[in-house]
């Protein structure tokens, strides 16, 4: 409808892309407290990287990479965990190099967030900031690129997580562009935050879902979804809503969504079609900061967040399970850390990935299926016993390295000799 | 005898009870036909499958051939195939689904049905799945085939499962029928969830018998009160305990300085509740103690939420369904077990604890507390006194010591071969009266 009417001012596409892969957990008996076992499951971990990177990751690094080539004004958005890093690195460093080649091509900006896609922001700041610094080393390690732009784990913010954020150096920050936040504005602008100068990216989700979710989906009216169609949808965005962020697990290209379902052309055709028009052009969050305006503010004291229907924490800490679950994990943290032992905060902090609670939800419906699709568990009831087996482990462990470490002091102690006492008996003190 | 499980392939205790009677009747010189549904073949002796069984098509003309023959003083075990749940009411299985892995098997939902030249068989699963009545019922109608085939004295029947096959064989052999109640459904599901069908096998089992045999005071008080059997026809003979020979295992690392175990089922009968109930107030004054909770059923997942409502998961664990030695690795990190049934006929499991040196407390509504004087009883219900108890053991050692000492004394006079003796007098007085 504004096609007639073009302003001068252009629209901008943002295209950010989830990479995450948490490392599951094996199953971890109430009998394998105190074996000293690994508690994850590499095996399987190793397969479903591997089939993930087969069907998804290459393909879609390839016909991106082509596109940019193509069209070089296309900018993409790329947010890798360290844990999927990790896990890439070891199992699939093809998709490494796949992503090393789209660095190169100066196309790509990559965010920063917490190695391992935890909810640190729960257990303190030090905790939150210690992983966002050590998932930014792994960004420059292996792209050379430093994140400006930060998005927490599944899009969890509040106005608190902004400004900690914000403190840390970080420009922007991404956040879902829900109504409840927005009160009838667009999520088409960039806002700010209310305290400070973070720049706040609202993605659209609904334009967003109808591709990570609904695309297939054939109860859905607009099912088939062609590319035509979705772009028509873009080009009746109103002029003035000046950005436009498509925020979407990347996993969804040959993994939610087939192959064989179009997905790969579709979003092919989409992005092609949007580089031909003139009215569009792409941003990554940097570039948008730069040249678009931020002048409302968004403030939510509440956390809100991209998951289900309630789009807040409920995903992960909503049934009593989850938050008893993640109070025991908690309460761990200050005997972890006292422990010094590099490693064991390195496991520690692999089971504060956000994935372990989101299979304990209890949700039924929609959101109950799709917390079930993506666990490994058949009922949340197992991935609980199995996770607190886990911390049962994780406290025994403690316990025994507290131990050695006291009967070393112990030791020490003995074998040093107490100058007050042989001050004393040489009469040199009272 | 027909059974319905035998060692090693058991979900409860009805297979290990059968077990232990019949290991010492044939020390007692009985000789013992013994069926099951469905034979493994891994067993300590042999077994007559009645899924081998081939039953002519039409009922009137059944003949049945047995492959297997045992010596004389051996024990056969015959495997017919089945399907229903003992221990549960059909509809909870739909509720346990989501925890299979740590659950029984579930069985194929319709009894498979072989047709051979001859006639046809069975093949029964002998688990508790949802075909179970159907499993029962073709279970007599094999039981029938089997009577035919061999010659003996006295039929004797184990819990409401095999009462049909116990009806059919005395139609067919006209010998003396001795049902013996292990369980009953009141105990099993409730007064409120009592099923009309299994309450009806069980009332005319009993109806048919010549002797019942109840495995407590306590049972037999159900007997007569709920199922108006009379009263001098209820014999009450108590179970024994099967010496376990030391096994090897290995060491389980102590969670805790103080752990206190529950395990069983974990279903309505056991009473879970109540330990979950008494652990929250022991907690509140004895902070560093731990919880095990071992066992699966269909009250599972409302346990692990209440444990987590109340913030105890970090001192209260769940270990599902015990495999091999694991209940032996368990005991041995244990000091307290605790079985709060709500109704329990008997209740081996204190004994095996006792055995592996555990105190136990008990409920009074368990048969079990009526042969041992040297275990702590409480009502169920009565969680301030379950919690005190606990604590009072945990707190002090004497208490605990002299549980342990004296009630290891006592399971001495607990034999299967006390048990036996009994019920070889009870087969030769109802040989005498035939």
């Amino acid at each position: 409808m504004n096609s007639n009417r073009r302003s001068n001012s252009k629209q901008y596409l943002n295209l950010y892309f989830q990479i995450h892969q948490p490392r599951r957990l094996k199953n971890f008996h109430f009998f394998d407290i105190g074996s000293n076992g690994s508690y994850f499951d590499d095996e399987l971990n190793k397969d479903i990287l591997a089939r993930v990177a087969r069907n998804c990751y290459l393909p879609m690094n390839k016909l991106l990479l082509r596109l940019i080539k193509k069209y070089p004004q296309i900018r993409i958005t790329f947010s890798i965990t360290g844990v999927a890093l990790d896990q890439l690195q070891k199992h699939a460093s093809a998709v490494v190099d796949s992503f090393r080649a789209l660095a190169a091509t100066g196309a790509v900006e990559f965010l920063g967030e917490t190695y391992y896609h935890s909810l640190s922001f729960l257990i303190n700041r030090t905790e939150f900031a210690t992983q966002i610094e050590k998932h930014r080393e792994k960004i420059i390690e292996l792209f050379g690129i430093q994140p400006v732009t930060f998005r927490n784990t599944e899009l969890a913010y509040s106005d608190a997580i902004g400004t900690v954020v914000c403190d840390l150096g970080f420009k922007g920050i991404y956040l879902d562009g829900i109504d409840s936040i927005l009160h009838g504005r667009s999520p088409n602008y960039l806002y700010k935050h209310p305290l400070s100068d973070l720049v706040l990216i609202p993605r659209n989700y609904r334009l967003s879902d109808d591709i990570a979710f609904r695309y297939a989906d054939k109860n859905w009216v607009s099912w088939p979804l062609t590319a035509k169609t979705f772009v028509s949808w873009l080009k009746s965005i109103p002029n003035e809503e000046n950005f436009i962020c498509l925020g979407i697990d990347y996993e969804t290209f040959g993994e939610h969504q087939m192959a064989q379902d179009g997905i790969f052309e579709f979003m092919e055709d989409v992005i092609s079609s949007v580089a031909k028009l003139k009215q569009f052009g792409f941003a990554t969050p940097t570039e948008a900061i730069k040249f678009l305006p931020a002048t409302d503010a968004i403030s939510t004291t509440k956390v809100i967040s991209w998951a289900d229907q309630a789009r807040d924490l409920s995903a992960w800490v909503g049934n009593d399970m989850q938050r008893d679950a993640f109070d025991t994990l908690m309460k761990l943290y200050p005997k972890v850390m006292n422990t010094s032992n590099e490693a064991f905060i390195n496991t520690y902090r692999h089971l504060q990935t956000s994935d372990h609670f989101y299979y304990m939800s209890t949700k039924k419906d929609e959101d109950g299926d799709v917390h079930q699709y993506f666990s490994p568990y058949s009922s949340p009831y197992e991935a609980f016993m199995n996770y607190m087996n886990v911390l049962a482990d994780v406290e025994l462990r403690i316990r025994n390295l507290q131990a050695k470490l006291n009967q070393k002091t112990k030791l020490e102690r003995r074998s040093r000799p107490d100058i007050n006492l042989l001050l004393k008996r040489k009469g040199l003190v009272k | 005898m027909f059974g319905w499980e035998f060692p090693p392939h058991i979900s409860g205790g009805l297979g290990t009870a059968c077990y232990g009677l019949t290991q010492s009747l044939m020390e007692e010189n009985t000789e013992i036909l013994f069926v099951v549904p469905k034979a493994h073949g891994d067993e300590n002796f042999s077994l007559i499958n009645a899924s081998e069984i081939l039953v002519q098509t039409s009922v009137e003309e059944t003949t049945a051939t047995t492959p297997a023959h045992g010596k004389a003083n051996e024990l056969v075990e015959i495997n017919v195939s089945s399907f229903i749940a003992p221990y549960t009411n059909v509809e909870w299985w739909d509720e346990t689904k989501t925890i299979q892995n740590w659950n029984y098997e579930f069985p194929s939902h319709t009894l498979k049905e072989v047709r051979v030249t001859g006639g046809k068989r069975y093949e029964f699963t002998g688990t508790y799945g949802s075909a179970l009545l159907d499993e029962v019922e073709r279970y007599g109608e094999v039981a029938a085939a089997i009577a035919k085939q061999h010659s003996f004295d006295v039929i004797h029947a184990h819990d409401w499962l095999t009462y049909p096959a116990g009806i059919e064989s005395k139609k067919v052999s006209g010998k003396p029928l001795v049902v013996h109640v292990h369980a009953t459904e009141f105990d099993r599901a409730g007064e409120k969830n009592v099923n009309s069908k299994v309450f009806e096998i069980e009332r005319s089992g009993m109806e048919a018998a010549d002797k019942v045999v109840a495995v407590s005071q306590l049972t037999k008080d159900i007997i007569v009160s709920k199922y108006h059997i009379n009263k001098n026809k209820v014999v009450v003979i108590h179970n024994g305990i099967i010496r376990k020979e030391k096994d090897t295992f290995k060491i389980l690392p102590k969670i805790s300085e103080q752990v206190v175990t529950f395990l069983g089922r974990i279903t309505y009968q056991k009473g879970p509740q109540y330990f979950v109930d008494a652990a929250r107030k022991v907690l509140a004054h004895f902070p560093n103690v731990h919880f095990v909770m071992a066992g699966s059923g269909d009250l599972l997942p409302s346990m692990i939420e209440r444990v987590a409502q109340w913030r105890m998961s970090s001192h209260f664990h769940f270990t599902g369904f015990l495999k091999g030695s694991q209940t032996q690795q368990l005991w041995s990190v244990s000091d307290i077990y605790v079985m709060p049934s709500v109704s329990e006929p008997f209740g081996i499991t204190p004994l095996e604890a006792i055995q592996a040196g555990v105190p136990v407390i008990v409920s009074n509504q368990s048969g079990v507390s009526e042969v041992m004087d040297h275990a702590i009883k409480v009502d169920f219900w009565d969680t301030d006194k379950l919690a005190s108890a606990i604590m009072n053991v945990l707190q002090h050692k004497a208490l605990s010591r002299s549980l342990k000492v004296n009630s290891k004394k006592e399971l001495n006079l607990l034999t299967w071969n006390r048990a036996a003796k009994k019920i070889n007098t009870l087969y030769h007085e109802l040989q005498q009266t035939k």
